[in-house]
């Protein structure tokens, strides 16, 4: 195993294409370095996250990995909690809590989401997004290996989030860990059809990816309310008129 | 005899009723509030609704039939959909300094991108609903955001949410966001990467280039 990860880490570490811009975005001043991190994920991701991910879901029947995906999420409700908690969001904490209480007792220990027939929706929450709406800003860019897109300030929340997850106050070592790796097949299972957008729609994966990311955690600390991006738009500008040494035939 | 432990299970079940009642009587009172018919907010469910209707009862589509996607996003969606500002933003400066052709060119090629890799998408729709989520303080705005999400039956929602912007011609769609991320903007960065190394023709090549290869790919 970690002769395969020092191959791969080796293999891919030159595979990186960084152009000549790289760092000039003020967002990502790191680029040169996270380009090759993020090439190194991908190849992580490529060879072994995803074909151990498909191998999951070729053998484990659509409901099973229902449960167990909702079994994760309900664990999950622990930080949701804790976290709208320091937000003072207590309506949604309230949700949490509820969520919690009957997917644990009525949906048996997670496996079905029954609190989401009757509308109590999931609130996914971290201590990136808690220091968020404290107001701090995201600070540059960074692509961590193995976890991927994060600012700053959503790494420095790992760390808090590292205490308010269930899965870290296991024993023997061993669950934690068997635990800890279903959960990140089962995560990973779960975005195999999305995936591949991303390759489809992007001219730059990297770019598409660090800016879809950026948009992303701004527009969840702002609740889905962030006001819409400024646009410049001028429609009225005439087409520009080719030189005449560009247009065919013109020399004749 | 021990009382608890017949008290107990009685207690949760009880819990478990009044949350229940409480979530249906929540349920109802939120699918009440319906859009006003010729609003932005009646236009987007309604083509939403269309849309996910005609592609559960076709299996061409289902099969990731490309033509057939072609097909219903020109018919369908196209019509509600101003593209040519969609691409104008996205290319943002660039946009001063192409020609006509050049301009066709970059509509042309973004709209196939965008069919292309939302084909699949579209592909995977099964049970899924559309439900609007409340947008506030914009009556008598002529450029709105009108917020929806795609529900599916197992999983979370998908926040899906659309700029809109009033013409002559009613109103057009000019952006969207998908899970909080704005589409036009983030084309806009990689567009403008491309546009200062290259100018527009390489924008134009990069994406007919990369159309060809996702033409090629899904053979």
């Amino acid at each position: 195993m970690r002769a395969l990860l020092c191959v791969l880490l080796v293999s891919l570490a030159g595979c990186a294409t960084v152009p000549p811009t790289a760092g000039s975005n003020p967002a990502d001043p790191y680029e040169r370095i996270n380009r090759h991190v993020f090439a190194f994920n991908d190849g992580f991701d490529r060879h072994l996250a995803q074909p151990v991910a498909r191998g999951y879901v070729w053998l484990v029947p659509t409901p099973v990995r229902n449960c167990v995906g909702n079994f994760f999420a309900n664990l999950g409700e622990v930080g949701n909690f804790i976290n709208a908690g320091f937000q003072a969001q207590v309506s949604d904490a309230a949700t949490d809590a509820g969520r919690f209480a009957v997917n644990s007792t009525v949906g048996i220990l997670g496996c079905f989401d029954v609190a989401r027939r009757f509308g109590w929706e999931r609130n996914r929450q971290d201590f990136g997004l808690t220091l968020g709406k404290w107001g701090l800003e995201p600070g540059p860019y960074v692509v961590l290996p193995f976890f991927g897109s994060r600012s700053v300030r959503d790494a420095v929340g790992e760390i808090p989030d590292y205490f308010t997850d269930p899965l870290g106050y296991l024993k023997p070592p061993r669950s934690y860990y068997a635990l800890y790796g279903t959960r990140f097949v089962d995560r990973r299972s779960q975005f195999l059809d999305t995936s591949g957008l991303v390759d489809d729609a992007a001219l730059d994966p990297y770019v598409f990816v660090r800016d879809a990311y950026l948009q992303r955690r701004r527009s969840i600390v702002h609740e889905g309310e962030a006001p819409p991006p400024a646009l410049d738009d001028d429609p009225d500008s005439p087409p520009a008129v080719k030189p005449a040494s560009t247009v065919p035939g013109g020399g004749k | 005899m021990n009382v608890c432990t017949q008290i107990t299970p009685r207690r949760h079940a009880l819990a478990a009723g009044m949350l229940l009642t409480l979530g249906l009587v929540l349920g109802v009172a939120r699918a009440a509030d319906a859009p006003a018919p010729d609003s932005p907010d009646a236009l987007i469910l309604n083509l939403a609704t269309e849309v996910l209707d005609t592609i559960r009862n076709d299996k061409a589509i289902q099969a990731g039939d490309f033509a057939r996607v072609q097909k219903l996003v020109n018919e369908r969606i196209l019509p509600h959909v101003n593209f040519d500002k969609m691409t104008r933003l996205a290319v943002g400066r660039g946009w001063r300094d192409a020609t006509a052709e050049q301009r066709s060119a970059l509509t042309e090629q973004f709209r196939t991108l965008l069919m292309r890799t939302y084909s699949g998408a579209l592909s995977k729709v099964t049970d899924h609903k559309v439900r609007l989520r409340p947008s506030h303080g914009q009556d008598g705005a002529s450029d709105v955001i009108v917020r929806t999400q795609i529900v599916p039956s197992q999983g979370d929602a998908i926040g899906l949410d659309y700029r809109l912007e009033k013409t002559e011609a009613g109103w057009k769609i000019y952006d969207l966001n998908i899970l909080g991320v704005w589409l036009v903007e983030n084309y806009k960065n990689e567009f403008s990467a491309t546009l200062n190394q290259g100018g527009v023709d390489a924008l134009v090549k990069a994406l007919t280039d990369k159309n060809q290869k996702l033409a090629a790919g899904s053979k």
